[in-house]
C-alpha cells in the first residue's frame, strides 16, 4: 500500500482501537508540553509585560538577546539540560535525567524566550492612550495591569499557541534528556523518529497525523479563547 | 485597532475564565506530577540498537521485571554513546558490542565484572550486481581491499555508520588491518552517514552501495532492501560478541548496582542463555549464547569469562526482593519522602 495512505488508515485505526501505548505516548506529549507552556507562561508573561511597560537602558540589547534565544535549536537546549542533569553534572544528585521532569525542564527553557518575546510585542502594541485614560479614571496599579493584559489578550494567546506548537513538535531536546524510553519518556516526536529508523514508515506517519490532530484540538481551544469577546 | 468590541463586562468574564482555566490546568498538572512521583525501584540499561530493535530485550526483560520487581528502562543508542553516558554515571549497566571500547571502559575504572553474553556476526552486504566482485569471499579484509580498488575507479560506494557504534568500530578495525584510513575527504567512494543501522541500510539500498551490518538488523530489514544481498560472511573477524558491564559502584554509588548485577546474572544464567538461543526472527537465530562456553568467550575477547561467571554465580539477586526495600518504599510513599532521588539509597537498606 502507498505509505501515505497506509499512514492515514493506521492513524485512524490506532485512535479507534484505543491502543494503550499510543494513548500513553499522546498523553505524555500533552503532559510534558502542556506543563512546560503553563509554567513558562506563568514565568514569562509577567517578565515580558514588565519589559514592555518600562523604559530602561539596554532594553533593545535585551530584546535582541531574547529574540535570538527564540531561535534556540532544541537539540542545543537538550544537550545543555543533559549536562546539567547528568549524574556528573551540577544537578546530578536529583537524578532527574531520563524522566518526564527532565523533558519539561528542557521544553520550559525552550518556550520561555518565545513567550517573553511575543508578550513584549503584544503589550507594547497596546495603545498608550488607553493607559493614560485608565489612569485618569483613577485606576489602581493592579487595575491598570489587568486592563493592559486584557487589551493584549490576542497577542498573549498567540504566545501560548506558538510556544505550545514549538514544544509539542520538538524532538531534539526530549530525545536527549528523555532517552525515548518505552512507556516512560517516549513522546509522539521521539516515537516518530524511532519508527522511522525501524523502517515502519506507516506507523511513523500515523503518529505524525495524531500529533497534528492533537495540536489542532489544543489550538482550536486556544483560538476560541483568543477571539472570544471580540466580534469578528 | 478598529476591532469592534462587546460590552466590557463580557470581556472581563472571558478574561477571568481564561485565568481560571490556566490556573486549574496548572494545579491539575502539578498534582498529577506529584501523584505519579512515587518512589519505585528501577534500573537504566544503555544498549545498542541491534539488541533493542531486534526485539530480544522485549522478549527477555519482562521476565526480569516481574521476577525482581525492578523496572528496566532501556536507552537504545550506539555502543559509543552508551559507554559515554555510562562514564558520566547516567545508567546502571550497559549491554554493548565493541571490545576495545569495553576494555577501556573497564580499565578506566568505570565498569566492573565485564562478562560476555552472546554473539552474532557481521556481514558485508552490497548491490546484487556486485561491481567489486566480492561475493563468496570468506575473508572480509580481502573484500574490503577490493571495495577500495573498485571505489577508486569510481565504480563502488561504501557507506559507513560513522557514529562510533559497535558496527562502526568493527568496520574501522577492518580498515586498519588493510592500512586504509577512509573518510569522506580522502575518498569520494566513502560516505560517512552518521546514522543508525536502519537508516544506513536504506541509504545503501538507495545508492546501491556496500556496507557492514550486523545480521540481526539485516534480517529485520531485508524485505525493504530489494537491491542488496549478503556478499561476505563467516569470517572470524566478523564475529560480533556482546558484553554486559555494570557501572562501578565505587565511582557512582548513586547508581543501582545491585539491580545491574542481578541483570547481568540474569542474562548469563543457563535458563536465559537457552532463551537467547531460542529467540528467532523470520526463522533465523539472531544471537548465539556464549556466557557458559568459556572457550568461545575467550576467543571472542573475554579472557576472564570463567572467573566472572563464577563470581556472578555466587551473587544473590534475591537480596533485591527482601522485604525491607518494599516496606521502606511504601513507607516513604506514604510519608511523601523523596527517596526516589537515589535508587541506591533504597537498595542500601538491603544490606542492613
Amino acid at each position: 500500500m502507498n505509505p501515505i495512505l497506509e499512514g492515514l488508515v493506521k492513524a485512524l485505526w490506532l485512535l479507534v482501537s484505543l491502543d494503550p501505548e499510543v494513548y500513553s505516548i499522546m498523553f505524555l506529549s500533552l503532559r510534558v508540553s502542556g506543563i512546560a507552556v503553563i509554567i513558562g507562561a506563568a514565568l514569562s508573561i509577567p517578565c515580558g509585560a514588565t519589559i514592555a511597560l518600562r523604559d530602561f537602558r539596554g532594553k533593545r540589547f535585551l530584546m535582541s538577546i531574547i529574540n535570538t534565544l527564540m531561535g534556540l535549536p532544541p537539540v542545543v537546549v537538550g544537550l545543555l539540560v543533559y549536562l546539567l542533569l547528568s549524574t556528573s553534572g551540577p544537578l546530578g544528585p536529583f537524578q532527574l535525567l531520563y524522566t518526564p521532569t527532565a523533558m519539561i525542564i528542557a521544553q520550559l527553557i525552550m518556550v520561555v524566550p518565545i513567550i517573553i518575546g511575543v508578550t513584549v510585542s503584544a503589550v507594547s502594541a497596546v495603545d498608550k492612550g488607553i493607559r493614560e485614560k485608565v489612569l485618569s479614571m483613577g485606576a489602581t496599579g493592579w487595575q491598570l495591569t489587568v486592563t493592559i493584559l486584557r487589551e493584549a489578550k490576542i497577542g498573549l494567546l498567540t504566545a501560548l499557541i506558538v510556544s505550545f506548537g514549538a514544544a509539542i513538535s520538538e524532538v531534539g531536546a526530549v530525545m536527549i534528556v528523555g532517552g525515548n524510553i518505552r512507556w516512560i519518556t517516549r513522546v509522539l516526536t521521539t516515537a516518530i523518529v524511532f519508527e522511522t529508523e525501524l523502517g515502519e514508515f506507516g506507523i511513523a506517519l500515523a503518529l505524525g497525523i495524531i500529533l497534528l490532530l492533537l495540536a489542532f484540538i489544543i489550538n482550536w481551544v486556544l483560538t476560541q479563547l483568543q477571539w472570544s469577546g471580540l466580534r469578528r | 485597532m478598529t476591532v469592534a468590541r462587546v460590552k466590557p463586562e463580557t470581556r472581563l468574564t472571558v478574561s477571568i475564565t481564561i485565568l481560571v482555566v490556566l490556573v486549574a490546568g496548572g494545579v491539575l498538572a502539578v498534582s498529577y506530577e506529584y501523584y505519579h512521583w512515587r518512589p519505585m525501584q528501577y534500573m537504566i540499561l544503555a544498549t545498542t540498537t541491534s539488541t533493542y530493535d531486534s526485539g530480544l530485550l522485549d522478549y527477555l526483560i519482562p521476565v526480569f521485571e516481574s521476577k525482581y520487581n525492578i523496572q528496566v528502562r532501556i536507552l537504545s543508542k550506539g555502543t559509543g554513546e552508551s559507554i559515554e553516558i555510562a562514564k558520566r554515571g547516567d545508567v546502571d549497566v550497559v549491554l554493548v558490542h565493541a571490545k576495545t571500547l569495553e576494555e577501556a571502559f573497564v580499565n578506566e575504572g568505570y565498569g566492573v565484572h565485564r562478562v560476555g553474553v552472546m554473539y552474532n556476526d557481521f556481514i558485508v552486504i552490497g548491490p546484487k550486481n556486485d561491481p567489486a566482485g566480492i561475493k563468496g569471499i570468506t575473508n572480509a579484509t580481502t573484500a574490503f581491499h577490493k571495495i577500495v580498488e573498485t571505489g577508486n575507479q569510481g565504480r563502488a560506494i561504501f557507506i559507513s555508520r560513522a557514529d562510533r557504534s559497535g558496527t562502526n568500530a568493527k568496520e574501522l578495525e577492518i580498515w586498519t588491518k588493510i592500512n586504509v584510513k577512509p573518510s569522506n575527504k580522502t575518498y569520494s567512494w566513502y560516505l560517512e552517514a552518521g546514522a543508525g543501522m536502519g537508516t544506513v541500510l536504506r541509504m545503501t539500498n538507495e545508492k546501491q552501495a556496500y556496507t557492514l551490518t550486523d545480521r540481526g538488523t539485516w534480517v529485520a530489514f531485508r524485505d525493504q532492501l530489494k537491491n542488496l544481498e549478503v556478499l561476505v560472511e563467516k569470517d572470524i573477524i566478523l564475529l560480533n560478541p556482546y558484553g554486559v558491564i555494570p557501572v562501578n559502584p565505587q565511582k557512582y554509588p548513586q547508581r543501582n548496582y545491585k539491580a545491574a548485577v542481578a541483570f547481568a546474572k540474569f542474562l548469563i544464567s543457563e535458563e536465559r542463555q537457552r532463551l537467547i538461543a531460542d529467540f528467532k526472527k523470520e526463522g533465523e537465530t539472531l544471537f548465539f549464547p556464549m556466557a557458559r562456553d568459556f572457550g568461545k568467550a575467550t576467543q571472542l575477547g573475554f579472557p576472564n569469562q570463567a572467573q566472572e561467571v563464577a563470581w556472578y554465580d555466587t551473587q544473590d539477586p534475591l537480596a533485591l526482593q527482601s522485604t525491607p526495600f518494599v516496606t521502606i518504599a511504601e513507607l516513604s510513599a506514604f510519608h511523601n519522602l523523596e527517596v526516589n532521588f537515589s535508587p541506591s539509597l533504597i537498595c542500601s537498606w538491603d544490606g542492613m
